[in-house]
């Protein structure tokens, strides 16, 4: 009986796979098989290769992985999956995480700069340090939507625009009016925060996709404005010789009066990068202090709540319009803060670093750290961007390694790497973390 | 408060949904203290109006007055900070946040700072939510929902309490606390209730007065005790509903 049981489906799994097969070859006969090319034989005309062995491997591909995954996962009684998702950690293993990663992670960022240099040196540690500035950069900014999309549920594909913002207002106010980092930085978070309810308000009566679509188009008018506006933001070619902070006055530069002469200590340009790897850090510390602190008071309250349900809103009093544009200014703020910072780094800024792609990769973060949680932004924010640096050797493959990765993640956690939400307030003091596990995807 | 002056005093109030009418002139006053039913069939206008009420959507023309305002023109959430608390259709309780929370954003945009004396009284009033107060709101049972969603609108210390279908979906014998809860809420603190429902023998039976709405207008009113008697009230809102 198990035998012809397992005869049948030996020959059913055979049948689709050749089926699958089948498919691969119409489909990779022509993608693959045929390649349209400048052909050196013939005195450089164009003409055709063929390259039936590489269709061969990939039809072979096709039938033998679907032949396995029929015998060992769909058809089977004891699928390899279980098996293997019994290895993996269980998702509510990571509830704790949140308590102990926090501490671990604020003293390895504290010291990070003293390890390296220490290990390292001076000029092996520079790339881990940049490397450090970007990734904490990130999650500043992770950090600036979460408040958008994690708290108050608007989902912002635009954020990018507040960055460019940021970065702008600093570089020309640096330009135009010799004013410092330190005067503009307050000036560029206070543009950005404006332009967050310029935004705002048109998008008001916009929920979920169409409030999407609607920041997407305004993330691409700040670009194409900043592209465009050639007499004013140099267009194309961008704004340079942009002036780097100073510590309370003391310029990183060699020479007399400036920072390593103060302190007595030989020049080098570690010192700058340590110095600009610290501003960062605070900067995204404050931003992380003042999320975590409004999100216990009414604001941040009346944020989830919205997150939750407008109409309930509206019903307890709520003032909606002015807890969204609340939402986006503070959101707009932090993301202005921090293209101020982009913009000293660098020394150059154009409309090139602003593009799409950043929103998306912003976004991705806060959703892959799980939305609305601190800690898990910081922690897609060094895979993200760290596990984009590490794949690097993997050259062309790297995009897809990192696709893999993502895909892989959000079908093992599908509300993200910290998915728990502690309660902002209890009677006993003592409110446990609500697992996102009871809860449907997509829903609440 | 003058006593000859309703609490709620609706005149005429006409709604459109774009170019359609849903409320075609509406009258109809509520005393307080009194405990005020509105039934009707699905699609009669009966969430329309509580919502008219509550400014979204506005009157067309018409005049609402609470306690001898005029609120028809008013933003929503003004209009919710008067003492007026509502308990929305569908309960819309925040599915993410723990009961706890849940009920201190009822109490967030209140007049009376005094959360901790309000939230003893909603849990006097509905023990099972103390008990689940850590809990996540959208894995409470349906008739904790709609608890959780009357002591969230309780939490403001309203004077008028609205409520939109609390009986939707409920098993006979959680309708039958929760109404129970609206007559103790109204006897003991003197709450003015109305009470908009598609269960009419409980509802008539629980209110003061009652109005019957059909196609967006009023067309029978009288105590609830009248209205339960009136064959015609019986024939197209009790059969089979009066046990």
């Amino acid at each position: 009986m198990s035998n012809l049981k397992k005869d049948s489906l030996f020959a059913g799994s055979v049948k689709d796979a050749a089926a699958g097969g089948l498919v691969a070859l119409a489909l990779f006969g022509m993608m693959i098989g045929m390649q349209a090319d400048v052909a050196t034989g013939l005195g450089g005309q164009l003409g055709i290769n063929y390259r039936w062995g590489a269709v061969a491997i990939a039809v072979v591909i096709v039938f033998a992985g679907r032949l396995l995954l029929n015998l060992f996962v769909w058809k089977s009684d004891k699928p390899v999956t279980r098996t293997v998702g019994s290895l993996l950690p269980k998702a509510s293993s990571f509830s704790g995480l949140g308590r102990f990663a926090t501490p671990v992670f604020l003293v390895l960022a504290v010291v990070l700069p003293f390890l390296l240099t220490y290990f390292l040196g001076t000029r092996g540690s520079r790339q881990y340090l940049d490397l450090a500035i970007l990734v904490t950069t990130y999650v500043m900014l992770g950090w600036g939507l979460n408040i958008v999309v994690g708290l108050a549920g608007l989902l912002d594909l635009g954020y990018v625009a507040f960055y460019a913002v940021g970065a702008y207002s600093y570089a020309l106010l640096a330009q135009y009016f010799g004013f410092s980092f330190w005067v503009c930085l307050p000036l560029a978070g206070i543009l950005a925060a404006f332009w967050g309810i310029i935004l705002g308000f048109p998008v008001l009566r916009l929920r979920g996709d169409y409030l999407a679509i609607v920041t997407l188009a305004f993330g691409e008018i700040i670009r194409v404005v900043l592209l465009n506006w050639y007499d004013f933001t140099g267009g194309p070619d961008g704004l340079s010789n942009i002036p780097r902070p100073s510590f309370f006055g003391l310029d990183f530069e060699r020479g007399e009066g400036n920072f390593a002469d103060f302190f007595g200590l030989e020049y080098n340009s570690i010192h700058r990068i340590i110095f600009l790897y610290y501003v960062i850090l605070a900067m995204a510390l404050v931003t992380n202090l003042v999320t975590m602190r409004l999100r216990k008071l009414p604001i941040g309250r009346a944020w989830e709540a919205l997150r939750e349900d407008e109409i309930a809103c509206r019903s307890l009093g709520i003032n909606t319009t002015n807890t969204k544009l609340t939402a986006f200014a503070l959101g707009a703020m932090f993301g202005g803060f921090a293209g101020s910072f982009f913009a000293t780094r660098q020394g150059f800024i154009s409309p090139e670093s602003f593009t799409f792609m950043e929103s998306a990769v912003i976004l991705a973060i806060v959703v892959l750290g799980g939305l609305g949680s601190q800690i898990g932004v910081v922690i897609a924010a060094v895979v993200m961007i760290g596990g984009f640096e590490f794949f690097r050797g993997l050259e062309e493959y790297r995009m897809l390694v990192f696709g893999l990765l993502m895909v892989v993640i959000m079908v093992w956690r599908p509300r993200g790497l910290i998915s728990v939400r502690t309660p902002s307030i209890s009677l006993s003091g003592k409110a446990k973390g609500i697992s996102a596990d009871l809860v449907q995807e997509g829903h609440g | 408060m003058s006593t000859s002056q309703p609490m709620l005093d609706i005149q005429n109030v006409v709604t459109h949904y774009g170019k359609i009418v849903a409320l075609r002139g509406v009258d109809m006053t509520v005393n307080a203290g009194e405990i005020v039913t509105l039934i009707g069939a699905n699609g009669a206008g009966k969430s329309t109006l509580m919502m008219t009420i509550c400014g979204s959507p506005q009157a067309t023309s018409g005049r609402i007055l609470y306690n001898g305002e005029d609120i028809t023109g008013m933003p929503t959430h003004e209009i919710m900070r008067k003492s007026i608390a509502q308990s929305p259709e569908g309960r819309r309780i925040f599915p993410r946040m723990s009961v706890m929370e849940n009920l201190i954003m009822g109490a967030e945009t209140a007049n009376n700072p005094d959360t901790d004396e309000s939230l003893k009284r909603v849990f006097d009033l509905f023990p099972r939510l103390k008990e689940r107060q850590n809990q996540r709101g959208g894995t409470l049972s349906g008739g904790e929902q709609q608890m959780l969603a009357i002591a969230r609108a309780l939490m403001s210390r309203p004077k008028l309490l609205l409520l939109d279908e609390p009986s939707l979906g409920l098993a006979p014998l959680i309708v039958k606390q929760i109404f129970d809860a609206i007559r103790d809420l109204n006897q003991s603190d003197g709450l003015t209730v109305f009470l908009v429902e598609q269960n009419a023998y409980h509802a008539l039976k629980l209110a003061h007065r009652g109005y019957v709405m059909v196609n967006g207008t009023i067309t029978m009113s009288g105590t609830g005790k009248d209205l339960l008697a009136r064959e015609d009230v019986k024939a197209a809102y009790l059969e089979g509903g009066a046990h």
